[in-house]
């Protein structure tokens, strides 16, 4: 299927080096994965609502489309 | 084409305050803020929500209060100099995007849309009294209620609406892959725990019909074309989620306008139907892993990524043969990253976190879960849900993404601003917009197919009709616009008195 032979033809540099990174580098690449998702998390603590339960119940809408 | 959406409201500390009346608030602070002098109010003449695309009126005895949307209920209601209608709609502040051309400027409007929505929060949280206001950008209070992101292209009149029925529902089906927003919870009222990548999947209960509020239908046949209705039709879309991340709104509004102009042009000859589309919608909403097999009805199985590629491949084969190398950027660049998009959900859906809601969403949730041993019934991963779509910088989890670069952009935060007060130079919103922002003293009312004029000397009111969207340009009216002085004067000029 077409959709097979296709080479994405992206532009950021991020997506490139996944796209040609050889395998051996792939235990690497998770933990650098892991320590990003760790750091967006700390970040994401300090802004989060204080009370989860309370804020969740209280967000209640009315009708729309 | 162009999306409208209806925003999440919260008041903080008032669960129970009245939405209509903060909605309200919200427009109004904005109108105050912002325009210049007279506010022009929407004109509803040209409203028909009760006309359907199968060729009958609905009565109006019989429709829901709900769907009686052209009845102006002294609502907040204001048209803005970017050539879009604010206001608010049943009981959620709505931005209205002025029509455009292309994806990249669908998606440019609806960003301004979101930035319109903040600074209009931020005004009305100025008022004296007012109390705070947040506004989300999603579609479900996760207690029962669902409101929309719609979406709406013009479409020729000559075009079978059983074929767009036919072709479109297992494109509908399947896009979610690309264009869901995520969500905690799996069910409309008291939700099951779980996640799954639409935030309205479960709320679709009907292949085809009228109705917006109740019964929502895959396909939606509200036929009010705002546009000579013996030429054209407007497709108005319901389904789709609003999204934040600028690439899943504009894989979704170009993939869609690709498939739309092949079924105008009598292109797709493969039938894809699927075998009952509603629960197929929401089976493949429920599983993120895309593993999922949808059933055709010639009995083939395939996952909805699999289904959009039949699509794609469609898609490729038409721009080749009708366009060639004459194909532009946009068309070239959405098949680019459909394509790409598709083959990197269909090996790893992680691997697309940087680019569409649902999975960058989806991430936050699974590290929070690792990191916390979370069920998907705690109120923590409910929140991050909820606060993915808040529209503030400070408190946005989307926006968090982005200003750390972990989300791409197609856009900048500069041609986000200017959007916010410029009209498209490319379809009548320019000269809506620009008459609004030039002669806002002498518009009394203006709606997608006019501008109504109160001109010094005249008795009545003047209507101005924009039946047509791409008349009214930057390249037809522009000179007109510039060298008329006076609202007068370019009344004068257009018609020739």
């Amino acid at each position: 299927m077409a959709q097979e032979q296709k080479q994405p033809k992206k532009s950021s540099e991020t997506e490139e080096s996944v796209e040609t990174a050889p395998e051996t580098d792939v235990n690497e690449r998770k933990e650098a994965l892991d320590s990003d998702v760790d750091d967006i998390l700390d970040e994401i603590d300090d802004v989060l609502e204080t009370n989860a339960e309370d804020f969740v119940k209280s967000f209640i809408q009315k009708g729309g489309q | 084409m162009g999306t409208e959406v209806e925003y999440g409201i919260s008041v903080a500390g008032q669960p129970q305050a009245n939405p209509m009346v903060a909605s309200s608030q919200v427009v109004n602070a904005y109108a105050t803020s912002t325009l210049k002098a007279r506010r022009a109010r929407w004109d509803f003449e040209e409203e028909s929500p009760l006309r359907d695309a199968r060729g009958f009126d609905m009565s109006r005895q019989v429709a829901d209060p709900s769907q009686l949307t052209d009845e102006d209920l002294g609502l907040a209601n204001v048209i803005l100099t970017n050539g879009a209608r604010l206001y608010v709609d049943h009981a959620h502040p709505e931005f209205s995007c002025p029509e455009v051309t292309n994806p990249l400027d669908a998606v440019r409007w609806d960003k301004a849309g979101e930035q319109v929505m903040l600074d209009a929060s931020r005004a009305a949280a100025r008022l004296p009294g007012n109390p705070q206001i947040h506004l989300y950008k999603n579609n479900t209070d996760n207690k029962g209620v669902s409101y929309g992101a719609h979406e709406n292209y013009l479409m020729r009149r000559s075009t079978a609406f059983a074929d767009i029925v036919k072709h479109l529902i297992p494109f509908f089906v399947s896009r979610q892959v690309f264009a869901g927003a995520g969500r905690v919870g799996i069910g409309q009222e008291r939700p099951k725990h779980g996640f799954q990548i639409s935030q309205r999947a479960d709320f679709f209960e009907v292949e085809v019909g009228l109705e917006t509020t109740l019964k929502r239908p895959i396909i939606n046949t509200r036929d009010e074309p705002h546009a000579d209705p013996e030429r054209y039709r407007r497709l108005h879309v319901i389904l789709g989620d609003a999204n934040l991340a600028e690439v899943s709104t504009y894989l979704k509004v170009g993939s869609t306008s690709l498939v739309l102009a092949m079924i105008e042009d009598g292109y797709i000859t493969r039938d894809l139907s699927v075998d009952g589309p509603v629960s197929a919608l929401r089976a493949v909403s429920h599983d993120p892993t895309l593993k999922t097999l949808i059933t055709l009805k010639d009995g083939r199985k395939l996952t909805g990524v699999q289904l959009q590629m039949e699509y794609l491949d469609l898609a490729k084969k038409f721009v080749e043969e009708r366009y060639g190398s004459d194909a532009d950027y946009q068309t070239k660049d959405v098949l680019e990253r459909w394509e790409s998009i598709l083959d990197r959900l269909e090996r790893d859906p992680m691997e697309c976190a940087t680019e569409l809601d649902w999975v960058a969403k989806y991430k936050l949730l699974l590290g929070y879960r690792d990191r916390d041993s979370l069920e998907w019934d705690d109120p923590k991963l409910h929140l991050i849900d909820l606060q993915y779509a808040d529209i503030r910088p400070e408190k946005g989890l989307y926006q968090r993404l982005v200003r750390s670069g972990r989300i791409e952009r197609l856009l900048t935060d500069d041609l986000v601003e200017k959007a916010m007060h410029e009209p498209p130079t490319d379809t009548r919103a320019y000269f809506r917009g620009r008459c609004l922002e030039k002669y806002s003293e002498n518009v009394a009312a203006a709606s997608w197919d006019s501008v109504i004029f109160d001109l010094p000397g005249r008795e009545s009111l003047q209507r101005v009709p924009t039946i047509d969207p791409l008349r009214g340009t930057k390249k037809h009216v522009g000179g007109l616009l510039d060298s008329s002085e006076t609202a007068l004067d370019l009344f004068n000029r257009l018609t020739g008195s």
